[in-house]
C-alpha cells in the first residue's frame, strides 16, 4: 500500500495523503506504519527544508481513525496498545525538527485533527465541508492520539472541552477564532499557501501564536485555581446531560485535566489507559454498532439493489399546512433545497405554515449555519397557496392533513386529479394503514406512508410505508427523499401503528395503568429518564397530546385486541379538556410554553391519591417489558425487516437509550429466557397483557437470540 | 399587424399580480425586489409551466432602487428559474409594463425566444431620497481628502442647507409641470367638468367593488401574507371604496389649482405599490405544451406629443396606430382598457376619439371612435385599484385578458397614457 505520494519543490514535500480503494482518507496500522517510514525519510532528506501534509481525497482531510480495525480489537490491552502507539507516531509529527504543515480542506476529523494539531502549522480552507472536530465521545471513546492533551494547550482549557465532550465540528471561520487553525484560505489556494507557509517556517522558525480569550481566558484557562472552576462546571453539566450513562465524555475530562495539571507525559498516559477501557466497554461497543447500523441504513434504499429507479424530486407538494406539513416543508427546503409549494383549505392557515417553515431557516441563520443570501434563495423555495396552483408539475406530494381515513382519501383523490401520472403520493399518518388511505386509488403503486416524527427538523427518523400494491420506484424514491432530507430512514410493513408506535403503545398504556394505580407522575417520569430515556411516558403525553394519544390508543386497541386495551387515563384527561402541552393542560403544568412541575389536580381527575411507597423497581420494569414484548411480537411478524432497522427505529423514533442498543439487542443482552421469565411474573401480577410473545418463547426454548452473537 | 415572417403569433399565458395598495400602507416594508418576484413566482406556479421553458425575464421599474436597479435580474435569480435566464429592466414611464411585454413579444416573433416573462413593479414606499447635489461632491472629496484633517476641512465646507434631501417629484423634467398639473390644465382646456370627473371615479370603484366581490379581480393576485404570524392575508386592493358616492368624492378639494380646478384626489389615482407580470409564450410551444392560451398580442403602438401642449394626449395617436396595425376599427372591439391615470385625462382621450373636430386637429383621417362604457373598463381602473407606474400595463393586459376569456370577446384593447407626453395602446385577440 502506498497512502502517500511525496513530491519536493523547492525544498518543501508536499506529502499528498490519498488512501487507495477507499474514498476517505483514514488512519490504520498499516497507514501509521507507512507514516512512519516517511517521517524517518523526510528526516533524513538533506535536500528537505519543510513538510506539507494534503489530502488526495475530494472532502475529506482524513476522516479519522479506521473504525472497523478496532471494533476488532480483542482485548483492553490491545485497545490501550493502539492509543499508545497512535500517540508515539503523533508525537513524532510533533517532534520533526523540520516544520510540518497542515493544508486541511474537507472533513478534518478525530485522529486526523490529531494528527493536524501535532502539526507545526494549519491551514484549512473555507469550504464548506471543512470540518475540524473531535467526535470520539459519539462512539463512547475519547481522543486516544493526544487529543486530550494538545487541543487545551492550543486554544485553552474550556474551548478544548467544549468540543471534546459533545464531539461537535468546527467550521474554518470559527477554528480560526478559536485559534485551531493559523490560516483560512480558498480553496484554489490552499496547496500553495501551505508551501509558502513550510518555506517561512523552515527559514523564520515556528510562529508565536496569540493567546485567544483576553482576561478571562487568562483567569480560567491559564490558572490551575481558575481550571479547577472549568472542570467542576463540566463535570457537573456533563452529568446532568448524561445521566451518568455515558462514560466517555467523564474520561475525557479526566484524561485533559490530568494533562493540565500533571504534565503531558501523565496525561498521555491517562488518555491511553482510559482509551483502553472505553473501547472494551459496553458503552462504546453498543455506539459503535448504532454507528455502523446507521451507516448501513444510509446505502439501504429499502428494496432489492438494481430493482427500481429514484425519480427526481423537482418540486414537492405538501397538503395541509399545520405543524407537521410546515415542519416537513421547511426540512425539506432546508436539506433538499427543493421547490415547495404548500397548499391548506384556508389562506391564514397557509400563511401560518409558511412562518414556521420559515422560522426552521431563520433558526439556522441566526445561528450563521446559513448566510443571508443562502437564507433568501431557500426561503423564496417556499410558498403556498389555497388552491392546487403548481401541483401538477410536483413530483412528490405529501399530505399531512388531519388524521382521519376519509379527509386522508378525499385529498388523495383531489391530488391524482392534479398531479402528472408518474407523481408519488406520500401519507404522513401516525396510525391509519396506507393500505385503507390508497384503496381508492387509481394509481395504488404510487402511493406509500412517509411517517415523519415531530418536529420534523428535529427527529432524525422516517419511517417508509409500502403498501402490497406500492412499486419498488416509489419507494426506493421515498426512501432517497427522506434521507436527502437528512433523516435515518427505516422501511416497515403497513401493520396498525407501524413499528415506532406499535411499540411505544403499549409502554404509554401501561403508563395510564399505573396512573390509575396511584404511582406519582414525577416518580414515574423519572424512573424512565434514570433508564435512559431523553423523558419519561407521561412528559410524552402531554407533548404528543392527549387526544392524539387517546385516537392512536383506540387504533391499536381495534387492531390488537384486549392487549392494548386503552386505561382510563385519558378519556378521563380528555373529559376536562386537557389536551397536554398543546393546550397548556396536561399531567404537567405549563407556564410561558415550559413545563412547571406536575399538575397535582390531576390526580383527583383519574380517582386516585398518589401512593406512598411504590417500589420503582416494578414501575420500570412493567414499562420497559410493555415495549420490550410488544418488539418482539410486531418483530416475528415482519414489521421491520431487520433488528437492526428494529433497534435504530426505536432508538431515532422514541429515544430508546442508546447505551441500551435498541430493545432487541436489550432482549438478547438479557437473554430471551430471562425475558419471559420476568414477562410470566408480570402476567400473573398483571394481567394477560404481559403474556410474552410466542416468539420469545420459542428463542427462549431454543437459546436463539435476534443478533449473532 | 404584428405577425413574423415565422407565421408566430404570441400568447398571453397566464397573468399574475400582488394586491395593489396605497403606498405608506401594507407594502411599506417591502422592498420593489420582494414585490416584483413574489408575482413572478406566483405567475409560474399558476401558469404550470416548466420553468425550465423561460427563456428570459423583461421586467419594467419607472423609479428603480439605486441598490437593485436591474429589478428582472433579481426576478429570473428566482430560484425556481435556471440562473441561466437572462434579464433587463426598461422604462417607458407608465406604460412600462406594456412595453416589457412587447419587447419579449418581439423576441418571440423573432424566434429568439419561445417564452418569456414580462411584467413591472413599483414602490412608492422603497422611493430612492437623494442627498443635494453639492452635499454628495462634499461627500466624494472627503473620501479623497489626505488625513483627518484634510476630511474634515472638507466636511466643514456643508451648510445647513445641503443637507435638505431631495425627493424625487413627479413632474416633468422637460417642463416642471406636475402631473396633476397637467391633468387640471387638460380639463380646463377640453371643458372636462367636474361632474363628469366624480361621475368617472365613482363608476371606476363601483366596478372594481363589484369585480372584487365576484371574484375577477380576486383571480388576478397573489395572496400576500404578512403580520408577525404571517396569518393576515391579502387578497384585495386596498385603494376601492365601495361605499363612496358622488356627494362624497364632491367635496374634496382640488389639490392642483385650490380656487379653480376640478382634479382631487378623489378623481386621480392614487400612489400606489405592487408588482404585475405575465407569461408570454410562443402559440405553437404554449399549445404543445397544453396551455390554453388566455389571448394572443395583435398589434401594438406607440406615440408621443409635445409635453408642454397636453401632456396626457399621447393615447389619441398611439390606438389609431394600433388599431391601423390590427387592421380593425373602433367598432370591433369588444372590451376596452383604459388607464386612468386622472379622469380628465381618460374623458379628454375620449373627447379626442369621438370627434371630427378633433380629427382634424390631431391631423387624423376621422375620429377614432366613441367609447361604449358597457365594454369600457368593466372591472374599474386605475383610480380605485391603484397605479404603481411601471405594473399597470402588465395589469391591463390580464385583467382584458381574462375578460376577454370570460366574455369570449374576440377582440380588445388597452390604452396608457405615460409622462414625457408618450401613448400606448395594444390589441389582443382571443382566438
Amino acid at each position: 500500500m502506498t497512502a502517500f505520494a511525496t513530491h519536493i519543490e523547492n525544498g518543501i514535500a508536499v506529502v499528498t495523503f490519498d488512501l487507495p480503494g477507499e474514498p476517505v482518507n483514514k488512519l490504520s496500522a498499516a497507514v501509521r506504519t507507512e507514516m512512519e517510514a516517511l517521517l524517518t525519510r523526510l528526516h533524513d532528506d538533506a535536500a528537505v527544508r519543510g513538510v506539507v501534509l494534503i489530502s488526495g481525497k475530494p472532502d475529506t482531510f482524513i476522516a479519522g481513525a479506521d473504525i472497523e480495525e478496532f471494533t476488532a480489537l480483542s482485548s483492553q490491552d490491545a485497545a490501550e496498545r493502539l492509543s499508545f502507539q497512535g500517540q508515539e507516531t503523533v508525537s513524532r509529527v510533533e517532534t520533526s525538527h523540520k516544520p510540518i504543515v497542515a493544508a486541511i480542506n474537507g472533513a478534518c476529523l478525530g485522529g486526523g485533527l490529531e494528527v493536524a494539531l501535532a502539526c507545526h502549522y494549519r491551514i484549512a480552507t473555507d469550504h464548506p465541508k471543512t470540518l475540524l472536530g473531535l467526535p470520539e465521545v459519539q462512539l463512547g471513546l475519547i481522543p486516544g492520539a493526544g487529543g486530550c492533551q494538545r487541543l487545551p494547550r492550543l486554544i485553552g482549557a474550556r474551548a478544548a472541552l467544549d468540543m471534546i465532550l459533545t464531539g461537535k465540528n468546527e467550521r474554518a471561520s470559527t477554528a480560526l477564532r478559536l485559534g485551531l487553525v493559523d490560516e483560512v484560505v480558498p480553496q484554489s489556494i490552499l496547496r500553495q499557501s501551505a508551501v509558502a507557509a513550510a518555506d517561512r517556517l523552515a527559514r523564520e522558525g515556528l510562529p508565536q501564536r496569540d493567546r485567544k480569550g483576553g482576561l478571562t481566558g487568562l483567569v480560567l484557562d491559564r490558572t490551575p485555581a481558575g481550571r479547577q472552576l472549568v472542570y467542576r462546571a463540566a463535570r457537573k453539566q456533563l452529568l446532568k446531560k448524561t445521566g451518568g450513562h455515558y462514560p466517555a465524555p467523564v474520561a475525557a475530562l479526566e484524561a485533559v485535566r490530568v494533562g493540565l495539571e500533571q504534565g503531558i507525559t501523565a496525561g498521555l498516559a491517562e488518555e491511553h489507559r482510559a482509551f483502553g477501557e472505553l473501547a472494551a466497554g459496553d458503552v462504546s461497543r453498543k455506539l459503535v454498532q448504532i454507528f455502523f447500523a446507521t451507516t448501513a441504513l444510509k446505502k439501504d434504499d429499502g428494496v432489492k439493489p438494481g430493482t427500481a429507479v429514484p425519480r427526481q424530486i423537482r418540486r414537492l407538494g405538501i397538503v395541509g399546512s399545520g405543524f407537521m406539513g410546515a415542519g416537513i416543508a421547511g426540512t425539506a427546503v432546508l436539506n433538499v433545497e427543493v421547490d415547495t409549494r404548500l397548499k391548506d383549505s384556508d389562506l391564514s392557515r397557509v400563511g401560518k405554515g409558511l412562518k414556521a417553515a420559515t422560522a426552521i431557516l431563520k433558526e439556522r441563520l441566526d445561528r450563521r449555519r446559513l448566510t443571508r443570501s443562502q437564507y433568501d434563495r431557500l426561503s423564496a423555495l417556499l410558498s403556498g397557496s389555497a388552491g392546487y396552483a403548481g401541483f401538477s408539475r410536483a413530483d412528490l406530494v405529501i399530505e399531512a392533513v388531519f388524521e382521519e381515513l376519509e379527509t386522508k382519501r378525499q385529498v388523495l383523490a383531489e391530488i391524482e386529479a392534479q398531479v402528472r401520472p408518474e407523481a408519488i403520493f406520500a401519507t404522513n399518518t401516525s396510525t391509519i394503514p396506507i393500505h385503507q388511505i390508497s384503496a381508492r386509488a387509481r394509481h395504488p403503486e404510487r402511493v406509500l406512508g412517509m411517517h415523519f416524527f415531530s418536529p420534523v427538523e428535529r427527529m432524525p427518523l422516517l419511517e417508509v410505508i409500502p403498501t402490497e400494491a406500492t412499486s419498488p420506484d416509489t419507494i426506493v424514491t421515498a426512501v432517497r427523499f427522506g434521507r436527502r432530507m437528512g433523516k435515518t430512514v427505516i422501511v416497515v410493513a403497513d401493520r396498525p401503528g407501524f413499528w415506532v408506535n406499535r411499540i411505544l403503545s403499549p409502554y404509554l398504556n401501561e403508563a395510564g395503568h399505573l396512573l390509575q394505580e396511584g404511582v406519582p407522575i414525577e416518580l414515574m417520569d423519572r424512573t424512565i429518564t434514570e433508564f435512559g430515556f431523553p423523558v419519561g411516558p407521561v412528559a410524552l403525553l402531554d407533548e404528543v397530546g392527549l387526544d392524539v394519544g387517546q385516537k392512536a390508543g383506540s387504533v391499536m386497541h381495534e387492531a390488537f385486541g384486549e392487549r392494548m386495551k386503552p386505561a382510563p387515563t385519558l378519556s378521563r384527561m380528555l373529559g376536562a379538556t386537557r389536551l397536554g402541552r398543546k393546550n397548556g393542560r396536561g399531567f404537567y403544568h405549563y407556564k410561558e410554553g415550559h413545563k412547571a412541575g406536575v399538575d397535582r389536580s390531576v390526580y383527583p381527575l383519574l380517582g386516585v391519591h398518589p401512593a406512598d411507597e411504590v417500589h420503582e423497581d416494578l414501575v420500570e420494569r412493567r414499562l420497559v417489558y410493555a415495549m420490550l414484548n410488544e418488539a418482539a411480537m410486531a418483530f416475528s411478524e415482519g414489521v421491520v425487516r431487520s433488528p437492526r432497522d428494529a433497534d435504530i427505529g426505536a432508538i431515532f423514533g422514541i429515544g430508546f437509550p442508546a447505551f441500551r442498543g435498541g430493545p432487541l439487542r436489550l432482549i438478547d443482552d438479557l437473554g430471551p429466557g430471562r425475558v419471559v421469565e420476568t414477562l410470566y411474573q408480570l402476567q400473573e401480577q398483571f394481567g394477560e397483557r404481559f403474556r410474552p410473545a410466542p416468539s420469545l418463547l420459542d428463542m427462549a426454548r431454543a437459546s436463539r437470540r435476534y443478533y449473532p452473537t | 399587424m404584428l405577425d413574423s415572417r415565422r407565421g408566430r403569433r404570441v400568447a398571453i399565458v397566464a397573468g399574475v399580480r400582488t394586491p395593489f395598495v396605497k403606498s405608506g400602507t401594507v407594502f411599506r416594508d417591502v422592498s420593489a425586489v420582494a414585490l416584483a418576484r413574489h408575482a413572478a413566482r406566483e405567475l409560474l406556479y399558476r401558469s404550470e409551466v416548466d420553468s425550465r421553458e423561460i427563456d428570459e425575464v423583461v421586467f419594467s421599474q419607472v423609479v428603480p432602487s439605486v441598490l437593485s436597479p436591474n429589478v428582472a435580474r433579481e426576478v429570473s435569480l428566482l430560484p425556481q428559474l435556471p440562473p441561466s435566464v437572462p434579464a433587463y429592466t426598461i422604462n417607458r414611464a407608465c406604460a412600462s409594463s406594456a412595453q416589457a411585454i412587447n419587447n419579449a413579444a418581439d423576441q418571440i416573433l423573432l424566434g429568439h425566444a419561445d417564452a418569456v416573462i414580462a411584467g413591472g413593479v413599483e414602490s412608492l414606499s422603497d422611493l430612492p431620497i437623494l442627498h443635494s447635489r453639492r452635499f454628495s461632491q462634499v461627500l466624494v472629496d472627503a473620501s479623497k481628502a489626505r488625513g483627518v484633517g484634510g476630511r474634515v476641512a472638507t466636511l466643514g465646507r456643508v451648510r445647513p442647507r445641503d443637507l435638505i434631501p431631495v425627493t424625487p417629484a413627479i413632474a416633468e423634467p422637460s417642463t416642471g409641470e406636475t402631473m396633476g398639473q397637467s391633468a387640471e390644465k387638460m380639463a380646463k382646456e377640453n371643458g372636462i367638468t367636474r361632474e363628469a370627473q366624480d361621475q368617472l371615479a365613482l363608476r371606476s370603484h363601483q366596478r372594481a367593488a363589484a369585480a372584487t366581490e365576484d371574484g375577477r379581480l380576486t383571480a388576478e393576485i397573489a395572496p400576500w401574507f404578512t403580520g408577525p404570524e404571517m396569518d393576515q392575508v391579502i387578497t384585495g386592493d386596498n385603494g376601492i371604496r365601495p361605499d363612496t358616492s358622488l356627494e362624497a368624492l364632491a367635496k374634496l378639494k382640488p389639490v392642483f389649482d385650490r380656487r379653480y380646478g376640478t382634479v382631487t384626489a378623489g378623481n386621480s389615482s392614487p400612489l400606489t405599490d405592487g408588482a404585475a407580470a405575465v407569461l408570454l409564450m410562443a402559440e405553437e410551444q404554449a399549445k404543445a405544451q397544453g396551455h390554453e392560451p388566455l389571448a394572443y398580442i395583435r398589434s401594438y403602438a406607440v406615440s408621443a406629443v409635445d409635453p408642454a401642449w397636453q401632456l396626457l394626449m399621447g393615447p389619441v395617436y398611439a390606438v389609431p396606430k394600433a388599431l391601423e396595425r390590427a387592421e380593425l376599427t373602433w367598432a370591433e372591439l369588444g372590451l376596452v382598457e383604459i388607464h386612468e391615470a386622472f379622469a380628465a385625462q381618460v374623458l379628454s382621450n375620449v373627447q379626442a376619439w369621438g370627434s371630427q373636430a378633433w380629427a382634424d386637429r390631431l391631423g387624423l383621417a376621422g375620429p377614432v371612435g366613441d367609447v361604449d362604457w358597457d365594454r369600457t373598463n368593466v372591472a374599474g381602473g386605475s383610480i380605485a385599484i391603484g397605479h404603481p407606474f411601471a405594473a399597470t400595463g402588465a395589469r391591463l393586459v390580464t385583467t382584458l385578458a381574462h375578460e376577454m376569456r370570460r366574455r369570449d370577446v374576440q377582440f380588445g384593447l388597452i390604452s396608457i397614457c405615460a409622462q414625457g407626453g408618450m401613448g400606448y395602446a395594444m390589441v389582443l385577440e382571443r382566438k
